[in-house]
This record gives C-alpha cells, structure tokens and sequence, in this order.
C-alpha cells in the first residue's frame, strides 16, 4: 500500500493505530507528504469550527484554568526569542523539551502530549531529515530544534533496559529520552544544526551518562 | 496582563504567551476557541463529560507544552481543534459510541463577543455551503470519518465498498473541499479590499 494515499485519512483522525504510526514515521522523510497535509489540515479544522454542537458548561472554563494554575511551577519558562534572522533558527528554545522531560520524570505526561509533540516535528513542513549512519534512523530537526528520531530497524529494548538518546553538546552528551522499540521518539532537548545525536542501551529509565555502545548515530550538519 | 487587553491580541500571540505561562492568555483562547472546541468534541462523542475530558486534555496539552507544539505555519485555532478532534475519536472508538446521524436542535456554541459570532455563523456557513457541493459519496465518507470518527476500513465495512474506494473518495473530497474554501476566502478578500 502507497503510504502517500493516506494523508487524507490521517488529516481526517481516520486510520487504524498501527497505519497511523506508519505514516507519521512516513511523514518523517516525505515532504510532499508534509505539504499536502498543512492544505488538509486547513480543511479539517474548517471542518472542526463548522461542527455545531452544544455550549460547555461554565465549569468546564473554570477546571482547566484550576488545572493549568496546580500544574504551574513544572512549566519552564521560554527564554527571549533572538530576532536576528540568522540566529532565529536558534533562538525558539523547545521549552516542549524540557516540560517533557520534566512531565515524563514524574509520570504526568500523556499520551496526547506525546501524540501532540510528534505531530508538531513530523508535520512540520520546513523540518529536515538527516539519515543516520547505516540509516536504521532518521532524525529530522525542525527550525527551532524540535527533533525527532524515527526508527526503523531495531530491536525492542530487552527487559530491564531502555534505549536512551543523547544530544552531543560541545561534545558533552546530554539526556534526550529513552523508547523502547521502533517507532517515533520526540527529543527532550533540542538539537542545534551540527549537533550530533547517538542512541545507547542503557539501564530501565536511564542514567546520567552514557555507558553502552553507541547503537547509532546522527549529525543534524 | 488584564484579559481586557488581550482582546486585540490574534491566536498566535496568545499561544505565544501561554508559553510563557501567561494563565490570562490560556483564558482568553479558551473564551475563543473552547465553545467550538466543546461543540466539535460533544458532536464526535455524544457525551457531556466525554467532550469536557477531551477539550480540558487538548487545552491543558497546550499548556503544558508551552506552546512549542504549535507547527510554525498553522493557524493556532485549527491547531487546537485538531488536537481535540484527535483526542474526541480516540475516546469515541474506546467507548464503542460513534453516532452518524447529524445534530438536531443545538444551539450555537457561544463565543465572546457578537462579531466574533458573526463571523463565526459566516464561517461555518461557508464550510457548510461547501460541503454541500461534494459529490455525495465523498461528502458522506468525510462526515461519517470527521464527525462519526469512523476509521477508514470501518468505513469500507459500514458502506460496503473497497477501502481503495473509501481511501479515493475521502482524499478527492478534501482536495475539492480545499480548493472550494479557497476560493470563497478569496472571493471574501477580494470584495472586501
């Protein structure tokens, strides 16, 4: 099947679990795709504002914003965007980035924020894809440095341990999340063009640093 | 910052200071997009409760991730309904719920002000007038997949075609809609410049 004859489905929330995971891997590396999919969303979000429906409840304004003031103190602030045009591309810190990791370490992120960090990287029109050495992976970099590693040919972590990502940072490796099995695995950290990210086994839930043999590797230059 | 002067502020900005954790910023989308946000998910799933966890879980996503999950070229209002759409059909196919048939009788979901109502009710008539034009069987493949959160071999089961046929029918509808909403925007710009 031409996974490029799913866009439509995919704009419209309508394909299976698993044809929905092969496709936003598909979207990693297929920028006709990507463009084609920023027209749909177009029409499904006219579609979403032309959907009737009944007035929620006052509470409902009232919860969220309770809930959004608990959950206050775990949300990293954004550092001041740098206007030089050169310097843009670095200047958006991913501050989904660290929420994340922040969010993961104490066990609140769900699957929609993951749901919702992917689809920010992978549909990202101006993203790039850089294929890693012996292409197992690609890891596409958006504008700002949202990253995401997409991985193909893997085996699932054995019991007892997790595949972690780093982010080299002056040659300093730096956490950048753990998976467990092929698929997609948005970064924790951004990645700077140039910047190199590697992926280890390492033990469940991760370590400071990295221990094991570099399982692959990917440079954003 | 008072909500007061948020008001003039677009989508965008706010997103912008909802990542940096402006509450009165998340407060002011809400009192924009939530209406059509809770409108759009209580159509999906049919379920008071079901539609307020899915537009709480999509508003607070947003929050959490401090906006960086917003894509650079969307518009800030279609992000945030796709994020409830999506997260209205996982639960709708969950809760083994989904209904077809259209809404009868609803009111309108409220939004702020009265030209921001206006041009809403313009807005949703011009989607409305365009799916219209639809031939029916894509018509039908679209609404059944946004609104009944069908999936698409679901879809080929319920209507008894080739998922070939669903896939077709479903990608040239889009592709038509787009084009007929394109149109109409530039219609609207260019009588109104």
């Amino acid at each position: 099947m031409d996974l490029h004859d799913l866009t439509a489905g995919y704009a419209l929330d309508a394909l299976d679990p698993d044809e929905r995971n092969r496709y936003e891997e598909h979207l990693a590396s297929c920028e006709r795709c990507r463009d084609e999919l920023q027209g749909f969303w177009h029409v499904s979000g006219a579609l979403g504002r032309a959907a009737g429906g009944p007035m929620p409840p006052p509470s409902l304004r009232e919860r969220i914003l309770e809930q959004a003031r608990s959950e206050r103190p775990k949300v990293v602030p954004l550092r001041r965007r740098v206007t030089t045009p050169v310097l843009a591309w670095a200047a958006a810190v991913a501050a989904v980035a660290a929420v994340a990791l922040g969010l993961w370490s104490l066990g609140l992120s769900s699957d929609l924020d993951d749901a919702n960090s992917k689809l920010a990287v992978l549909g990202d029109p101006n993203a790039r894809v850089h294929v890693s050495e012996g292409g197992a992976a690609n890891l596409v970099v958006t504008p700002t440095g949202r990253a995401a590693l997409v991985v193909r040919r893997l085996a699932p972590a054995p019991a007892g341990k997790d595949y972690e990502i780093w982010v080299f940072e002056d040659g300093v490796p730096r956490r950048a999340g753990l998976f467990e099995r092929p698929g997609v695995a948005v970064l924790s950290r951004r990645v700077e063009p140039g910047q190199t990210v590697v992926v280890t086994l390492e033990e469940d839930g991760g370590v400071d640093a990295p221990t094991g043999d570099p399982i692959f590797t990917a440079s954003s230059a | 910052m008072r909500s007061r002067d948020l008001a003039h502020l677009s989508d965008e900005a706010l997103v912008a200071l909802v990542a940096r954790s402006d509450e009165s910023a998340l407060a002011e989308l809400y009192d924009r997009v939530g209406g059509t946000a809770y409108g759009l998910a209580y159509r999906v799933l049919r379920d008071e409760a079901l539609a307020e966890d899915a537009v709480q879980e999509a508003f607070l996503g947003l929050w959490r991730s401090a906006g960086s999950f917003i894509p650079e070229r969307a518009k800030a209002s279609t992000w945030i309904l796709t994020l409830v759409h999506r997260r209205a059909v996982d639960l709708v196919r969950r809760e083994q719920r989904r209904r077809a048939e259209p809404l009868e009788g609803t009111p309108e979901p409220a939004v702020g002000s009265a030209e921001e109502a206006a041009w809403l009710r313009l807005d949703r008539e011009r989607v409305r007038a365009a799916l219209a034009q639809l031939p029916d069987q894509q018509r039908e493949a679209i609404e059944l997949a946004y609104y009944g959160g069908y999936t698409q071999s679901e879809l080929a089961d319920r209507l008894g075609q080739p998922i070939g046929t669903i896939k077709s029918r479903m990608f040239a509808g889009l592709t038509r809609l787009r084009e007929l909403l394109e149109d109409i925007e530039r219609t609207a710009w260019t009588s109104t410049t």
